[in-house]
């Protein structure tokens, strides 16, 4: 398909414009430092988004298949699940893809009549929000799993220690209820 | 043209954050975002100020009436008082080399958590109101800001209680600025003086005002914790065919053993006591345990200096009561901080115990000759370089490990060589993670400094990103499956990091290695690892 091979083609191009919309979700100053820092480690946001990024557009292009999109996706919202962001500017970037390609692409579009092909390529982005959507609410689930559990954890080992509990004891296979 | 909504109206969201300057940012101060306040009963027992019942939800945070007298006078005597302070609330250039290097920002991206400007939120208020710079411009309109100095407000108050609670004090900006300014040193400054103001946090109150009454931050009765501990044998014994009796309170023991309480309750730092217990019986070493000094951890450094200073004389005081030459210290992270830095001027020298020698290889630990106190990671590389252990890696072969350099341990004491050594020795596959964010430069495990509370598991879930993310690299091209430290708050905040991070990876303590390598004298064969894991079963490698 056309449309597929100019996105391959100004690949690096869009990926740039989508990671600049990333970057602009956070203040200046951070905006510059994830965009300029390259040492993975020293910037693990920048680069997660980057590299995942990159990975997601190549799975739109060639498949999607749900399960490596998912698995590219993941660790770009789960960073944005930890930090101050609502549920829907979290996953918002994924829609803004489509004004990127349009931008980059407005040329081509309308010389090569690709807009039934773009129609069709802008339904997998809603795919993509939705299932961003997804990891974000199961990594929000895993946090809130977090809180819980330390409480219950903490409750439960307090009253073992205070001899609180009377659980029911292991027993013996000769007192099984069978054998009454 | 077809006429679909553009994407952008699909989804109205402005996220440009407004470019404002940092001074005009409110803090976020909402569920979620702070840690819980301490309860009154707790601020009584330690006969700290303004004990009330408050949340920072509240419009009034109900100050004491002359608060803002409280803070300047609280300032200026530790201007005073700390020759540090002063210079580094002169010294600094704003030359941001210590900018991007705090985890709390890598992670969470805001500026305010930049280490320059967690120490701007005090040093405004010092140029304000102690040096003639700030005085002469507030002259002018506009001149205060031009000089970074303000007027102190409640809201600055709420704006010190945020962001003085999102520094794990870790020191690893300090390594970065050329002019060594220990923001970390500023954040405990800024913690005092809230605490003068009945500011403080319920997750560092309720350990402190334990420690203070029980000896330990839980809580935990001597006869509770001597349970404790019998239960581990108890579980050793099953494990191993050995049997252990440890001593508490034991007077004329050559060696008081203190460790972090939370290898006494929480798992996995269980299995790392266990671990001692085995080390200390196979050496056959004359040790006690006190079931009052049953807390190696001292939250005072996170409260104020002379809190530090009472919950540290607890050790010095037992070690003294029970007439022991020495003391031998477990794996906890800031526990060593305090010692290595602080304990000899607040409580020291300790001249009534003597320079610390093994009893087993004779060696003279002279790095610990005024303060009488070794870590425990120190005695057993000593023994394994004496050759004294025997010991049997493979039973750790199901492990691919990787080391993380607690940030007290690491920077406070220069703690590099030793755990790794042992390591080395009682396991076969070890991975460092990039130099980059290990030894000197390692990531803080975002929940230090007592940040390690559930309420605020987003803002850890930031701060532990960086350190994550060089496991996961680890995890990814080596396969590794375990993550060793040598810190009961690493143990305890480590595995929801890494199942949110890394699933896959699993945390430990080194001597919980060293505990499941030593072939004990007399022992059955093992079936399992201390955690009644099946040995040989290699779940660990495949559950990625
Ligand atoms: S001490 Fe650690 S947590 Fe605090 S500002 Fe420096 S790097 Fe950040
Ligand atoms: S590195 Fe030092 S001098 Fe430079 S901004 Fe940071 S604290 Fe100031």
């Amino acid at each position: 398909m056309l449309l597929n091979k100019l996105l391959e083609h100004k690949k690096k191009e869009i990926v740039k414009k989508w990671f600049e919309i990333i970057a602009s979700t956070y203040p200046n100053d951070t905006a510059g430092f994830l965009k300029k820092e390259k040492d993975s480690f020293a910037n693990p946001v920048g680069s997660t988004n980057i590299q995942g990024l990159g990975a997601v557009l190549d799975e739109l292009i060639n498949g999607p298949d749900r399960e490596t999109i998912t698995s590219f996706l993941d660790p770009i919202i789960r960073i944005r699940a930890v930090q101050k962001f609502t549920p829907s500017e979290a996953v918002s970037f994924t829609i803004s893809l489509k004004k990127i390609i349009r931008d980059t692409l407005a040329r081509e579009i309308v010389e090569q009549n690709l807009e039934k092909d773009i129609l069709e390529f802008e339904s997998k982005i809603d795919d993509l929000c939705l299932i961003a959507f997804d990891i974000f609410m199961g990594c929000r689930e895993q946090i809130y799993k977090y809180k819980a559990n330390h409480v219950k954890d903490r409750t439960l080992k307090l009253l073992q220690k205070a001899d609180l509990l009377c659980e029911v004891p292991d027993m013996d296979s000769d007192i099984t209820p069978r054998n009454f | 043209m077809v006429d679909v909504p553009k994407p952008e109206e699909l989804i109205k969201v402005d996220n440009k954050p407004p470019a404002k300057g940092w001074m005009d940012v409110p803090p976020d101060i909402s569920a979620g975002k702070y840690p819980y306040p301490a309860q009154p009963k707790s601020l009584k027992y330690l006969d700290l100020p303004n004990p009330r019942d408050w949340s920072p939800l509240d419009d009034d945070w109900q100050l004491p009436e002359n608060w803002k007298e409280i803070v300047h006078e609280g300032l200026k005597e530790r201007l005073d008082k700390y020759r540090s302070l002063k210079v580094f609330m002169d010294t600094c250039v704003r030359c941001g080399a210590c900018a991007d290097k705090c985890h709390f920002y890598i992670g969470s991206g805001d500026p305010k958590n930049m280490p320059v400007l967690r120490a701007e939120l005090l040093r405004s208020i010092y140029r304000n109101d102690f040096t003639a710079a700030g005085k002469i411009m507030s002259l002018f309109p506009g001149g205060k800001r031009l000089a970074g100095a303000r007027t102190l407000t409640k809201d600055i108050i709420k704006e010190w209680f945020s962001y003085f609670y999102q520094c794990s004090e870790c020191r690893r900006c300090s390594v970065f600025c050329p002019y060594g300014i220990d923001t970390a040193e500023i954040t405990m400054m800024g913690r005092e003086l809230l605490n003068l103001l009945g500011i403080n946090i319920h997750w560092i109150k309720d350990p402190v005002s334990n420690c203070f009454r029980t000896g330990n931050h839980l809580g935990i009765q001597p006869q509770n914790f001597k349970e404790i501990v019998e239960f581990f044998c108890e579980d050793i014994e099953e494990i191993t065919g050995v049997t252990i009796n440890p001593s508490f309170n034991r007077k004329g023991a050559e060696i008081l053993f203190i460790t972090p309480s939370g290898d006494a309750f929480a798992d996995p730092g269980t299995y790392t006591f266990m671990g001692y217990l085995l080390l200390f019986e196979h050496i056959g070493l004359d040790y006690t345990f006190s079931t009052y000094a049953s807390e190696g951890g001292n939250f005072g450094l996170f409260t104020s200096a002379e809190m530090m200073k009472r919950l540290n004389s607890k050790m010095y005081a037992e070690a003294s009561r029970l007439g022991v030459k020495w003391i031998l210290g477990g794996e906890c992270g800031h526990m060593w901080r305090v010692i290595n830095q602080y304990m000899d001027t607040m409580n020291g020298p300790a001249d009534f115990l003597e320079m610390p020698v093994s009893p087993i290889t004779g060696t003279k630990f002279e790095n610990a000759a005024s303060t009488k106190m070794v870590h425990i990671a120190e005695f057993t590389a000593d023994l394994i370089r004496h050759n004294k252990l025997k010991l049997d890696p493979s039973r750790n072969d199901h492990l691919v490990v990787t080391y993380h350099d607690s940030c007290n341990p690491a920077r406070a004491m220069g703690l590099f060589e030793e755990p790794r050594y042992v390591i080395n020795n009682v396991c076969n596959n070890f991975y460092e993670m990039p130099e980059s964010t290990i030894k000197e430069n390692t990531f803080c495990c975002g929940s230090g400094s007592g940040l390690n509370t559930e309420e605020i598991m987003e803002t850890r879930l930031q701060g532990g990103l960086p350190r994550a993310n060089a496991v996961k690299h680890v995890h990814d091209k080596n396969g590794v499956n375990m993550l060793s430290c040598v810190c009961a708050i690493d143990r305890a905040v480590f595995p929801p990091l890494m199942d949110y991070w890394v699933p896959g990876v699993d945390v430990t303590g080194v001597h919980e290695l060293v505990g499941n390598a030593l072939v004990m004298e007399g022992e059955i064969e093992r079936t399992t690892n201390l955690r009644f894991e099946p040995l040989g079963d290699t779940e660990g490698d495949s559950d990625e």
